[in-house]
């Protein structure tokens, strides 16, 4: 027999798609990373905005969590009920409902994921691509935006929520805010410029202040051709400089920098993967010239050269996303991977190398460093990667202990936490500015002041 | 429990979940239920924690497990190295239910039916060549080919038709066949993939014994099901014999120019059986007989070959009905992406796709746009 | 310890200093070339071990086998002086570690050498094998590791090549056919240079292809194509087996075109250019090499070692001649593909 509130929920969105079994609490009280499991009392799958509006009327008046949910795959958490409540996978809400070619935007529903976008550019729309990110394509966009994720585009045009031209977002109160040119057009052209910028609001939040149901996302030319190059050395003191030639050319489309120590190719070295496009044979033999000559004088000096990249590695290489990113979780033949993957300027690359082996030895993990350019040089992603054995609580625990000496070294060396666990986000408000800290605080009272939006996350009043 | 050391290894990234293009969700469970528990990924994570002891087997958790199509879209799509053993790990776990007792009513009586009537009709093996009657089609003394019709091209309705439509073409095509009628037995690839490995052993023991007292040494079969389990799952059990499923002989005589036609101005699109299709590598055949026929336009879905959307009716579905139906039903969606391609005709190499479809086809109310068809129902349509 | 067998005085007394002289990238006079040579046999500095671009010819243009590219590279190795970056190197270096994940098939006497090569793994089928195969071997146990002279290496391959020679040993085999190039001039060619003793026969695969072909003449349907022939540096050491590209190439009913830069003006894929110096020198080489094919109506471009397939394959495919190895062209000729 159901309670007043599965009984109201199971109304709202349908018998077949509401559930308050131990099974789906399982499942839904976990992600694929370290967090321990925190079961959710109801999980639902909407259909529609206005589903989602009930919900949040109910959850707000009734006092009861909810948390938004793409595809659990930050790793760190963040979709796990930290105090129970309501999950809502988004997932069933995964609609495209607009491309404008022209204008060169996408309108998705919140809970569509990265696959189903690029397919259906690919099929419909093949000059225009979005900044994929190499997580499975069952990631959605919109959480990959809320977290400020990076994907292919970002080298050039920044983060991927840098690349978001407005928003729907439905609040506690379930009241629905259009953010952006949408707000008083009927077009998805900006984010918020020339009007304030509400984004800020709600994005990097982590649905503490409201749940995404649509995203306007910008769109680029997509090129006939793409190719990668691999330059690699052993001065890891001379990457930041590396990158800083690359970039300047602005021919280079992603730049991902790695080292790990295996498989024995990879050795030892650090590795500058470029990508980079053209329409025309031309195009893009001229651009590897200017992206060779551009890290001449390494060459020279012998610190680096340019590998031949093995035929059978491109189309690896060239996957987008990356599988063998997800593969990664099975080094230990144990399906687990995390990383804490600061943001960080690009001159720290040494010592966050230098970090990850420590720390690999220290604790016996298999790793690997994993770095992403953002911008032309602005700061860079460097994910500290553990992968673990799930089945293996002491190589578990001792991941967890390596990861929480990553986040207090990032901190150190002046980075910020993407994605931050719990435990992150605190070590990060107990740092910030005060009076920024308490423009959070106003921000999060105000929007959410039952607490129900995913809660655990961002309660900076609880500092 | 079988491959209790690697269920802990899925990362459930949900790759499995998708075609290779990521143009849509494609396992039928998942694109039916929406809840990740009904995705691959979920059930590794749920058998783990039920081994584990965190959950108990309940309604939901059979649910859960038996909605299960085996359709194989995770083995094709997942990244790991232990894909292969995707849709194994879920019958292994099956296989503990039934060990236990605690399974859906329906699994229970479909087994039930075929340990007791040899067929899960619940029907007389003495009809079980009766659709033959009357045709070219003759009992098997020691023809070239034991042609295997299995319990659904015996015994139900529309699938009997596509019996008569196989069996007949084969005898024109000039093939040397023949039926064991009622002395056919259950293939049991179903009883397999439902867990009841014990059951399974018994009848694939028997079929062997039959087939080698007949001393059939070549087996063409109508359904990919049957085809499936003589293939793979036969021999380790003394079954020697050749086995084809009937397009794979039908479609070099129809290469050949064997089988002469008359033009036939007709749109039809191919929905691969997954038993056929991602089980056995088989894409080919089924296309190149379509394409033998002359004004037939063959168009393809947008998921097509190893990205085929299964009918729903596979891991013992088609008689459980535990996927269930409605208007999420992967059978009815199947249905209006047939519809999508502009075809007037879907056709099939499985009776149970073809009876799945046709249903789905009615739910839609799609009848007079598009029709189900076997490919020797086509065929046999063109004939000079 | 193992060292280089030769003389300088051979260098002093030579009629022509063709190795230098030939040389498609440094341009010098007979007296010039004597004289580099020497001071380079003496230990001293030249421009030389700072120019060469280690493509291996002068091992063939040399006629009196006074190996000029293994001494440069041993002097070089000597001052310290890198050609490629110290991380490429390293990658190479690694790459040929034994990791005990060889693959031995069934050994006889006979065995075909797979080196460290897996595309083999997949071209290496039908008639033409079935008189050696499945007595095969392949893993880094049994790579040459002749490729760190393009490094500047000698160190690594005399420390690795006796233990990869005793690797056979162990198996007791008495004649090996090497499908890579520079296996076989490895251990035709460098490992006799330096006083290594080989305990097996040396055969090319050029050469056991050629028998075979003429064994199966039969299957053979000619194949009435025009062919350049890719030809890798490492046929610079085994200059002797050239010949049978021609000879096969008649068999099967290949017509290779007559083009500027083959035989002994072949020029190399460029794949070690690109990662030791830099875009020009293998942009302009791979260019210059891939229009002479193309000038010349090329229809296939004929690859001995994978490795040049690798790096010029595609671009040869982008001028719409098709890449074929050796090995397929062979089991084409036979109907085989």
């Amino acid at each position: 027999m159901m309670t007043g509130i599965a009984q109201e929920l199971a109304r709202i969105v349908g018998d077949a798609y509401f559930s308050n079994q131990p099974e789906e609490a399982y499942f839904y009280a976990r992600d694929p990373g370290l967090m321990p499991p925190h079961a959710p009392e109801y999980v639902v799958v909407p259909g529609c905005v206005e589903e989602i509006q009930e919900i949040a009327r109910l959850a707000n008046r009734e006092k009861i969590p909810v948390v938004p949910m793409g595809a659990g795959l930050a790793l760190t958490g963040l979709v796990i009920p930290l105090r129970g409540g309501i999950v809502i996978d988004m997932k069933r809400m995964n609609r495209i409902l607009s491309v404008n070619e022209g204008g060169r935007h996408a309108v998705v529903e919140g809970g569509a994921s990265q696959g189903l976008l690029r397919a259906y550019l690919d099929r419909r729309h093949p000059r225009l691509r979005h900044s994929i990110p190499d997580s499975p394509p069952t990631a959605t966009i919109a959480a990959n935006v809320m977290i400020h994720g990076q994907g292919r585009l970002t080298q050039q045009y920044g983060f991927n929520s840098d690349m978001i031209s407005g928003l729907e977002v439905v609040v506690a109160s379930g009241e629905i805010c259009k953010i952006g040119s949408c707000a008083l057009s009927p077009d998805w052209f900006s984010k918020g410029a020339p009007l304030p910028d509400l984004t800020g609001l709600f994005l990097g939040w982590f649905g503490a202040t409201g749940i995404i149901t649509k995203i306007g996302v910008k769109l680029y030319p997509k090129k006939k051709m793409r190719d990668v190059e691999i330059f690699i050395t052993d001065r890891e003191d001379l990457v930041a400089e590396m990158i800083y030639e690359l970039t300047h050319t602005e021919m280079v489309e992603d730049i991902n920098v790695f080292a790990q120590p295996k498989p024995m190719i990879f050795k030892d070295n650090h590795h500058i993967t470029l990508f980079f496009t053209g329409d025309t044979d031309e195009e893009i033999e001229f651009k590897r010239k200017m992206i060779w000559h551009s890290l001449d004088r390494f060459i020279k000096s012998k610190d680096g050269g340019f590998m031949g990249v093995p035929p059978v590695m491109k189309p690896t290489l060239l996957d987008m996303p990356q599988r063998s990113v997800s593969r990664f979780a099975d080094v230990k033949k144990g399906g687990g991977f995390e990383y804490s993957g600061p943001i960080i300027m690009v001159d720290k690359y040494p010592d966050c190398t230098r970090k990850i082996l420590e720390l690999a030895e220290k604790y016996g993990l298999g790793y690997s460093g994993m770095a992403r350019i953002i911008g032309r040089s602005h700061a860079m992603m460097y994910g500290f990667a553990f992968t673990f054995n799930r089945a293996d609580p002491d190589m578990m625990e001792r991941t967890r202990k390596a990861l929480h000496e990553v986040s207090a070294f990032a901190l150190e060396a002046g980075g910020v936490f993407w994605k931050a666990t719990v435990d992150e986000q605190k070590m990060a408000m107990a740092r910030m500015y005060p009076a920024t800290l308490d423009l959070m605080k106003m921000i999060k009272k105000n929007l959410d002041p039952n607490g129900i939006m995913n809660p655990g996350n961002w309660e900076v009043a609880e500092l | 429990m079988k491959y209790s050391d690697i269920v802990h290894r899925c990362f459930r990234c949900g790759y499995c979940k998708f075609t290779s293009d990521y143009t849509d969700f494609n396992c039928p469970s998942y694109r039916k239920f929406r809840f990740e528990t009904y995705s691959p990924g979920g059930r590794m994570w749920l058998i783990r924690g039920w081994l584990n002891g965190d959950i108990k087997n309940s309604e939901r958790f059979q649910e859960i497990l038996f909605s299960c199509a085996t359709c194989a879209n995770c083995v094709e799509h997942c990244v790991f190295t232990f894909s292969d053993d995707l849709v194994n790990i879920f019958i292994a776990a099956r296989e503990e239910l039934i060990a236990d007792g605690i399974v859906p009513p329906a699994v229970r009586d479909y087994l039930r039916n075929i340990h007791v009537n040899g067929n899960p009709y619940k029907e007389p093996a003495a009809g079980r060549g009766r659709w033959a009657e009357g045709s070219p089609v003759e009992a098997y003394t020691d023809q070239d080919y034991l042609f295997y019709v299995g319990c659904v091209g015996s015994y139900d309705e529309r699938a009997r038709k596509i019996a008569l439509s196989v069996g007949t073409l084969l005898v024109k095509a000039g093939l040397s066949v023949g039926i064991l009628g009622e002395k056919e037995g259950c293939d049991g690839n179903e009883v397999r993939a439902l867990g009841e490995s014990g059951l399974f052993e018994l009848l694939a023991r028997q079929n062997i014994e039959l087939f080698r007292d007949h001393d059939v040494k070549k087996v063409i079969t109508l359904d990919p099901h049957a085809f499936n389990a003589f293939k793979n799952d036969y021999p380790g059990l003394g079954g020697k014999f050749e086995v084809f499923h009937y397009t794979q002989v039908l479609a070099p005589l129809m290469e050949a120019g064997r089988i002469p036609l008359k033009a036939c101005a007709l749109k039809a699109t191919y929905h691969d059986p997954c038993y056929l299709g991602r089980h056995n590598g088989e894409y080919r055949a089924p296309r190149s007989m379509l394409r033998a026929v002359p004004g037939l336009e063959l168009v393809e879905m947008e998921r097509s070959g190893e990205n085929a959307f299964c009918c729903g009716g596979g891991g013992g579905n088609f008689f459980t009905d535990i996927l269930g139906g409605g208007e999420e039903s992967p059978a009815r969606l199947r249905a209006r992406e047939a519809l999508d391609t502009g075809a007037e005709v879907i056709a099939v190499a499985c009776p149970q796709c073809a009876k799945m479809l046709e249903d789905a086809v009615k739910s839609e109310e799609l009848e007079d746009r598009i029709k189900v068809m076997d490919i020797t129902e086509i065929v046999t349509g063109c004939l000079i | 310890m193992y060292s280089l067998e030769c003389d300088v005085n051979v260098c002093q007394t030579c009629p022509t200093g063709d190795c230098l002289v030939k040389c498609q990238y440094l341009d010098m006079d007979r007296e010039t070339a004597i004289a580099e040579m020497v001071k380079i046999g003496q230990g001293e500095d030249s421009f030389v071990l700072n120019d060469c671009v280690t493509c291996y010819a002068c091992e063939e243009y040399c006629r009196r086998g006074n190996h000029p590219f293994y001494l440069i590279t041993e002097k070089r190795q000597e001052k310290g002086l890198l050609t490629a970056p110290r991380a490429i190197t390293k990658q190479w270096i690694n790459i040929g570690e034994p990791q005990g994940k060889y693959r031995l098939g069934k050994i006889r006497e006979r065995v075909l050498s797979f080196g460290f090569m897996p595309e083999f793994m997949g071209w290496v089928k039908g008639r033409l094998f079935e008189d050696v195969m499945p007595s095969f071997i392949f893993g880094q146990e049994f790579f040459c590791n002749v490729v760190y002279i393009h490094f500047a290496d000698t160190a690594i391959i005399k420390k690795r090549l006796p233990r990869i020679v005793d690797n056979f040993r162990k198996l007791k085999v008495n004649e090996v056919i090497f499908l890579h190039d520079e296996c076989y001039g490895a251990f035709a060619h460098l490992a006799p240079a330096y006083g290594i003793d080989v305990p097996f026969k040396s055969i090319h695969y050029y050469e056991y292809l050629y028998n075979r072909l003429r064994e199966l003449k039969d299957l053979i349907r000619p194949l009435n194509v025009r062919a350049a022939y890719q030809r890798p540096c490492s046929s610079r050491l085994s200059s002797d087996q050239h010949h049978f590209v021609a000879d096969i190439m008649e068999l099967i009913g290949v017509d290779m075109v007559e083009r500027e830069y083959q035989d002994e003006n072949a020029l190399c894929c460029g794949g070690i250019f690109g990662m030791c110096f830099g875009y020009d020198l293998a942009h302009d080489v791979q260019k210059r090499n891939i229009d002479d094919m193309a000038a010349h109506n090329a229809q296939y471009c004929i690859f001995n070692c994978p490795a040049c397939q690798g790096t010029i394959g595609p671009q040869v495919a982008k001028r719409g001649i098709k890449p074929i190895h050796m090995i397929q062209l062979c089991r084409k000729a036979i109907g085989e593909m």
